[in-house]
C-alpha cells in the first residue's frame, strides 16, 4: 500500500484520532473541574488528580489517541492530520453546552465555525506528501526531502 | 494569582501550544524515519513497530514535550472553560505547526493553507472575547 493512498482503514484511524481527542479532552475537563483549582504551590495535585475517575478515563482516551495519532503519522503529513481531525473542535464545544453545561455565546460558535471554515479549507487542496524515501537514514534529522504530492 | 484572568489565561495557552508544537515536530519527524507503521507490523510484528517508535530519539523529545503539554492542559483546565482551551490551544497549535512544517520540516505549505490559518486566527479571537 502505498503511503500516499486513503484507504478505509486510514479514514477510520483519522476518526479515532478525532472521536478520542474530544471525549478525553471533555472528560478531563469534568474530572478537573471537580478536583477545583490546582495551585502552583502544590503540583502534585495535578498527579492526585489521576487518581480520580475522570482523568483516569480521560488519560486512557488520550493514549489511544496518541496511539491512532501516532499511526496515522508513519503515513501522512502533520499538515494533514491536524487539519482532517479538526472536527474534534466542534465535537468539544457541543460536548461542553451539551454535556458540562458551559455556556458558549455566539461569538464563540462564530469563532468555532471560522475555525472549521478554515481548515475545512485547506483540506480542499493536496494534503499530504509523498516522501522521497519511504525510510530516509536516520540521522536525516528535520530536513528530510519531502514533496508536495495528490 | 488570579489564574482566570486574560493574561494568565493567554500564558496558559501559550505554554500549551509551545509544547504541543515542539511535540508535534519531534514526532513526525521521528515517524517519517521510521516510516509506515502499518507495513511494520505486518512485516515484522506489533512488538517491532513499538520498537521502531520507542527506540527513536525524536519520538522520546517529543514526547516529553507532548507530557509538557498534557500537564499544562491539565492545569489550565482548572481554571477556565475546556470550549475556549481546547479550541483555542488547539487552533493556535494548528497555525504554529503549519509554520514549522514550513521551516523545519520543510513542507511545501502554500497561499491556501496560509489563508486557512488567517481564518483560524480570526476564530481563536472570536473564541477569547
Amino acid at each position: 500500500m502505498n503511503t500516499s493512498t486513503m484507504t478505509l482503514r486510514r479514514y477510520l484511524v483519522l476518526g479515532v484520532v478525532t472521536l478520542t481527542s474530544a471525549f478525553g479532552d471533555t472528560s478531563l475537563a469534568v474530572g478537573m473541574k471537580r478536583v477545583g483549582p490546582v495551585s502552583l504551590s502544590h503540583p502534585d495535585a495535578l498527579v492526585a488528580a489521576l487518581q480520580t475517575p475522570w482523568v483516569f478515563g480521560g488519560v486512557l482516551l488520550l493514549l489511544l489517541f496518541f496511539a491512532s495519532y501516532l499511526t496515522a503519522l508513519s503515513w501522512a503529513d502533520l499538515t494533514f492530520v491536524l487539519p482532517a481531525t479538526s472536527l474534534a473542535y466542534v465535537a468539544v464545544a457541543f460536548l461542553s453546552k451539551f454535556w458540562l453545561h458551559e455556556q458558549i455565546s455566539t461569538e464563540r460558535w462564530l469563532g468555532i465555525a471560522l475555525i472549521t471554515a478554515g481548515v475545512g479549507f485547506v483540506t480542499q487542496g493536496p494534503a499530504y506528501t509523498r516522501r522521497s524515501s519511504a525510510n530516509p537514514a536516520p540521522d536525516s534529522g528535520f530536513s528530510g526531502s519531502l514533496q508536495e504530492g495528490k | 494569582m488570579n489564574f482566570s484572568s486574560g493574561p494568565a489565561v493567554a500564558a496558559m495557552i501559550g505554554a500549551i501550544v509551545l509544547t504541543a508544537t515542539a511535540g508535534d515536530v519531534f514526532i513526525a519527524s521521528a515517524l517519517h524515519g521510521v516510516g509506515d507503521l502499518d507495513h511494520i507490523k505486518a512485516a515484522r510484528g506489533f512488538k517491532s513497530a513499538v520498537w521502531a517508535v520507542i527506540s527513536e530519539g525524536r519520538f522520546l523529545a517529543g514526547f516529553t514535550c507532548m507530557a509538557l503539554s498534557f500537564f499544562s492542559l491539565l492545569f489550565s483546565l482548572s481554571h477556565a472553560d475546556v470550549s475556549l482551551i481546547a479550541p483555542a490551544a488547539g487552533s493556535l497549535t494548528f497555525v504554529s505547526n503549519a509554520v514549522a512544517a514550513k521551516w523545519v520540516l520543510h513542507e511545501n505549505v502554500d497561499r491556501r493553507r496560509w489563508l486557512a490559518a488567517v481564518f483560524v486566527c480570526c476564530g481563536v479571537a472570536l473564541l477569547k472575547r
